[in-house]
């Protein structure tokens, strides 16, 4: 059951072979043994996971139509507010914080007949590529305990890969869903900006944060897709357009399909047992009768800092509310009004936040406003023309997730500019507004997963899913059971 | 360029964030670091550009100016560290 895909586990909940309780049970077991090594989860709520549960069997014992994901427990980043459990986003800033509201995605879940699994770690407000800016502790990588998970969503990510939880939520800002997912070698997609709404998604930079699923399949990834895409009217950049049903394009033909390789994704700096995998992933489309052909990125390069400009300028507004009077940690010695935003501020966020805040505050003072600000979002329509133009070639571009497999707890807390860097390739998405979707596709020399990153058109998910699930169904990379944590 | 020690207390104080004077280097050696990566962007000739602001070009819908909530103050204060009667409790500002 720890192993089975979503459609399994509808399966066994529809044919009484499991109820919606012993699964939810089954999950929390395994959660509970395994989080003291990993810290996946921030908090884990036995009782209102397993009374979502019960209420689950009850209306199936009553013949209820429940929603696709009826019964089935699935575990949610802790940047989606949610009434019943303590929303952290990773900071001390929120550490006892309860919500009023349940984010959209959650009431999604809800409506879909999904169990609250809990709510997993984070690095802080989202700011980090390797989980360990939490004011909870690092998560550990579950291929090895050593490594990082890959961040911002490394908690959800280590807990699909861990099978702690059939499937989890996540928000990718500028690579926080799909690079996590790489180095644990499950699948993560972050849709079109707007397809998901932020209705109480706790803000980060808001011209790029978008939720999306991480799963064991892009099988799994469709129909979670399909429960969290739509409209919500309290989220202004929520798009009002038709449902899709992202399962419609799973068993498309290969034939035809056009692929476009930036000669920027295959470059310096990436490691070789990531080229190789890569290579041969995209050697099985080839064989499979689709065309790879060249493309140019070629802004890829500054990507990085214009995203360092953007992110940080949206996150200095964003986190502006964090002043200690309407939510949150406030400081408990201050002299007056502006030493308590002051000492609130500096207390409840941790060294990262802070910096990020302070970079993005100068670079909207003034003086530097056009020389910073104005000149990153005129290099962000650079990046975004480039794939508007490949995507006039070609349906898809394929390269690498990320130029590395999962790194040292350690490794780059040192030097933030290295830690940048190592989102390169996913970065260029989210600036251009478009899906990516990263799926395993082998292992490097030291045993540790590798992704494939499939990035589309706007509003290509479908098929970017069905390219994948073509491919996973050949293939069983996304299969494999990390190391340290056997079934 | 680079940030002087001047210049990281100025921007700490804009941004209402206290920095220890024990904490001053770290953090001026590491923004530093980062302004060094964005730098990057002067170089690029962006003449006739427009800044893209939003990830899809898309209008901002509007909506109704109606009323749709309830009055829920007392559950939206629960979570507050200091209220009374209400209102929100803040130190002193006016003598």
């Amino acid at each position: 059951m720890l192993d089975s895909s979503l459609t399994e586990l509808q399966a066994a909940l529809a044919a009484r072979k499991i109820s919606s309780v012993e699964l939810t049970r089954l999950f929390l077991d395994r959660s509970r043994a395994l989080n003291g090594a990993l810290n996946a989860y921030v908090t884990l709520d036995e009782e209102t996971s397993l009374d979502q549960a019960r209420k689950a069997d009850e209306r199936r014992a009553k013949g209820e139509a429940g929603g696709p994901l009826a019964g089935i427990p699935v575990a949610h980043k802790d940047i989606f507010c949610t009434r019943e459990l303590r929303t952290t986003c990773g900071s001390r800033m929120l550490e006892h914080y309860k919500s009023p509201y349940d984010a959209h995605v959650i009431e999604q879940f809800e409506h879909a007949g999904a169990v609250l699994l809990g709510k997993t770690n984070m690095d802080e407000f989202a700011m980090g590529s390797s989980n360990e800016t939490s004011h909870f502790g690092p998560v550990r990588n579950p291929w090895d305990r050593r490594l990082v998970p890959g961040g911002s969503s490394g908690g959800s990510a280590a807990a699909v890969a861990a099978r702690m939880a059939p499937a989890a939520t996540g928000t990718d800002t500028g690579g926080s869903i799909r690079q996590p997912a790489a180095l644990t070698g499950i699948c993560g997609l972050k849709p079109t900006y707007g397809l998901v709404s932020r209705y109480c998604m706790v803000a980060f930079a808001s011209s790029l944060d978008q939720g999306g699923p991480l799963g064991r399949s892009a099988a799994d990834l469709a129909l979670l897709l399909n429960v969290m895409a739509g409209h919500d009217a309290r989220d202004s950049t929520s798009l009002d357009r038709p449902k899709e049903d992202y399962t419609r394009d799973l068993d498309a033909p290969l034939k035809g399909l056009r692929i476009g390789l930036p000669a920027e994704y295959f470059g310096e700096g990436v490691e070789p047992g990531v080229l190789k995998c890569v290579r041969e992933a995209i050697a099985w489309f080839e064989a499979q009768g689709a065309r790879t052909l060249p493309v140019e990125l070629p802004n890829t390069a500054l990507a990085v800092p214009v995203y360092y400009v953007i992110a940080p300028a949206e996150a200095s507004s964003n986190l502006s509310r964090f002043d200690g009077v309407r939510y949150g940690h406030r400081a408990k010695d201050y002299a007056d009004l502006a030493d308590m935003y002051c000492r609130t501020r500096a207390e409840g966020f941790g060294p990262e936040v802070k910096r990020r805040i302070m970079i993005g505050t100068y670079v909207l003072s003034h003086g530097y406003y056009d020389a910073y600000y104005l000149q990153a979002q005129k290099v962000r329509r650079l990046i975004a023309r480039d794939f508007s133009e490949a995507f006039k070639q070609c349906d898809l571009v394929m390269g690498p997730t990320s130029p590395t497999t999962a790194f040292p707890l350690g490794a780059k807390t040192d030097d933030p500019v290295q830690m940048y860097l190592n989102d390169i390739f996913t970065i260029p998405a989210p600036l251009a507004g478009l899906p990516g979707l990263s799926i395993p596709c082998g292992f490097d020399g030291k045993g540790l997963p590798v992704g494939l990153q499939i990035m589309g058109n706007h509003f290509a998910e479908a098929r970017m899913l069905g390219a994948a699930h073509r491919y996973q169904r050949a293939t069983d990379w996304h299969r494999r059971v990390p190391k340290e944590t056997p079934l | 360029m680079s940030l002087s020690d001047d210049q990281i207390r100025r921007i700490a104080q804009l941004a209402r964030i206290a920095i220890g004077d024990e904490e001053s280097a770290q953090v001026r050696d590491r923004l530093n670091r980062v302004l060094g990566l964005i730098d990057q962007l002067q170089a690029v000739d962006t003449a006739g550009i427009e800044p893209m602001s939003h990830a899809l070009d898309v209008v901002q819908p509007l909506r109704p100016d109606a009323v749709t909530e309830s009055d829920q103050r007392a559950r939206f204060q629960s979570g507050a560290p200091a209220v009374e009667g209400g209102l929100y409790l803040v130190p002193k500002v006016i003598e």
